[in-house]
């Protein structure tokens, strides 16, 4: 965006020299797009929140929302509708301010990484030079947000929640934070558009190919943004079936809708990041960085296929919500201190060492992309082969049972 | 140490194939039975033959033992046969079965020693009104002459449809009738 206003004040407003003028430009850009990033942000949640039923609808053998609209499609305009008409309650006993202030904390600690989050070449809203750093750090707004609405609404379960969560996303942002980190050693910058820059278009030039280290540390990196993001498993702070709805029991009306917008939006965050850290982000195959810059289409064709990216791994984190059962609090801890900080303590020592004696471009280091390239593809080929297999072990019996084909396209419903 | 690495390995293959199983559901025909609207057929058309639906009672076929009415844990039958004064004869004048209240467990239908009273696949009873539940078999002025076991057999209506034309198209879920205020 910065660019872009700087690029208009030259070019179409070359009398608007004084400093007033200028910032006045710079903040109506700062503005429309602030509006566009939250547009897309609250469509995109909208959408996964509908996605997501329909998808644990089909995993639990049910239909999923079908009555409003095609297909059920507006189900989610529906629900928003219904949350903002409800009352708004604040407890007896709440302590009213940072009850009303928790939920926009929440949300500015969710929207505030779109700041830093590319879409495509040029399509980034400002380029940081610490930009994943920045990402990383506002993200801990989150935590303060859950904690205020936890305290703030005098109930048992909202406190344990909230408690619960700040011991869960504090312990997990320390493997988050390590396993980008040899991404950053990889890329060389801070910068979110750096480091997808200084990854290739062909899958074997991603950085999760690029040495045995960085493949281990990308679930790494997965299993600690699904939990600072609360998402099953790791969705102890809002355990429905113990806490009510964790932090967010008290809420009700466009506050409640705030939060869980914040968690859908958090959806694409943690997808997007884990896209430009370890999948090549908007790379294009067989072009170059400078060439995918200079033209419209390129910048559109990154944008399709950094969506693509992203959106395969949402469904991955929906289908992981739906097949994992709850962690309880001391196996989240286990997990945490004992697993994910020393794996990811040795991936970042490795991939130094990795850096310095094997290094990138010489032989052996294509040749361990090529390899490890190779063994993700085995992993996702023997993925698509066993699904085939639970699903041919009970083809015939159904078709028996039933008379009807098993088959059913997930997109169409009855 | 080697519990460490198996550990890992544990989880991360049982995940795999956890999301294979998951993976592959979302390719096969959901169960659900969209009722009322979205199915093929009357969905009571489909229900097994003992299924312990609305009760009935053919009233061609009661002989006015109330059997049933005593049967009931209850009281959900309620049944009276009076006798006319000048011909000597009885007369069912009231069969009310509350659905509203109705367990459906069937004791009422092993009581009875015709058959008359029976469970039919009608389920769907709801109503804005509670009061409207209670199916009257016998109209209020049209008293019905038991049956008689000498007599011939009768024709005798298919099962389920004295309740069905009771309630027409199912309980409809309409507002409450009104309640005048003062009793």
């Amino acid at each position: 965006m910065w660019p872009l206003a700087k690029y208009v004040l030259e070019n179409y407003l070359p009398r608007a020299s004084n400093t007033t003028a200028q910032a006045m430009v710079y903040l109506l850009f700062a503005l429309v797009g602030a509006a566009i990033l939250l547009g897309f942000a609250s469509a995109f949640a909208g959408v996964s929140s509908f996605v997501e039923r329909r998808v644990a609808a089909r995993m639990m053998s049910r239909v999923g929302p079908n009555r409003v609209g095609p297909q059920g499609l507006f189900q989610f305009m529906a629900d928003g509708l219904k949350l903002v008409l409800k009352e708004d309650l604040v407890p007896a006993g709440a302590n009213r301010l940072l009850f009303r202030l928790a939920p926009y904390f929440v949300f500015a600690g969710m929207f505030g990484t779109f700041v830093a989050l590319p879409f495509s070449a040029r399509l980034v809203a400002a380029n940081l030079d610490v930009g994943i750093l920045y990402i990383l750090s506002i993200t801990a707004l989150v935590v303060v947000g859950i904690i205020l609405g936890g305290w703030s609404s005098n109930s048992k379960w909202s406190l344990f929640g909230g408690l619960r969560s700040a011991a869960q996303i504090i312990s997990y942002e320390i493997p988050a934070g390590l396993a980008v980190l040899v991404v950053v050693l990889h890329a060389g910058g801070l910068s979110t558009q750096a480091i997808i820059e200084a990854q290739g278009g062909m899958p074997w030039n991603w950085f999760v190919f690029y040495s045995p280290f960085s493949l281990i540390v990308f679930p790494v990196y997965f299993t600690a943004a699904l939990a600072e993001g609360n998402r099953t498993p790791f969705d102890l702070p809002e355990a429905e079936s113990e806490l009510v709805a964790g932090y967010s029991t008290e809420y009700s009306g466009f506050r409640f809708v705030v939060f869980f917008f914040a968690e859908w939006a958090n959806l694409w965050i943690m997808s997007a990041i884990a896209v430009l850290c370890f999948f090549g982000g908007w790379r294009i195959p067989f072009v170059t960085v400078a060439e995918t810059y200079s033209a419209w289409y390129w910048i559109l064709l990154g944008l399709a296929i950094f969506s693509l990216k992203t959106l395969t791994l949402v469904f991955l984190v929906i289908q992981l919500r739906w097949t994992l059962p709850r962690l309880r609090v001391d196996q989240m801890m286990n997990m945490c201190w004992k697993y994910l900080i020393p794996i990811a303590f040795v991936c970042i020592l490795g991939t130094m060492t990795w850096i310095v004696f094997v290094g990138q471009d010489t032989t052996l280091g294509r040749a361990t992309r090529i390899v490890l390239f190779a063994a993700g593809a085995g992993i996702v080929v023997r993925q698509l082969v066993r699904t085939s297999f639970n699903y041919r072990a009970d083809r015939a019996n159904y078709r028996k049972m039933t008379g009807q084909p098993l088959w059913y396209p997930p997109f169409r419903l009855p | 140490m080697i519990k460490y690495f198996k550990n890992i390995s544990n989880s991360v293959l049982s995940i795999l194939e956890g999301m294979a199983v998951t993976l592959s559901w979302i390719f096969r025909r959901p169960y659900t039975v969209q009722w009322p609207d979205k199915i093929e057929k009357h969905i009571e058309d489909t229900l097994p033959e003992r299924y312990r639906g609305l009760l009935e009672v053919e009233t061609r076929l009661c002989i006015g033992c109330m059997a049933c009415m005593r049967e009931c844990p209850i009281g959900v039958i309620a049944v009276t046969v009076e006798r006319n004064a000048e011909t000597k004869e009885r007369l069912i004048t009231q069969f009310d079965i509350d659905a509203s209240k109705c367990m459906a467990c069937g004791l009422c239908v092993e009581a009875c020693p015709t058959g008359g009273l029976r469970h039919t696949t009608q389920f769907a009873a709801a109503d804005g009104d509670i009061r409207n539940l209670v199916l009257r078999y016998v109209e209020k002025g049209s008293p019905v002459a038991p049956h008689s076991p000498k007599a011939p057999a009768p024709v005798v209506r298919p099962r389920g449809s004295i309740v069905s034309a009771k309630i027409k198209n199912g309980f409809s879920v309409r507002p409450a009738a009104k309640v005048s205020e003062k009793p």
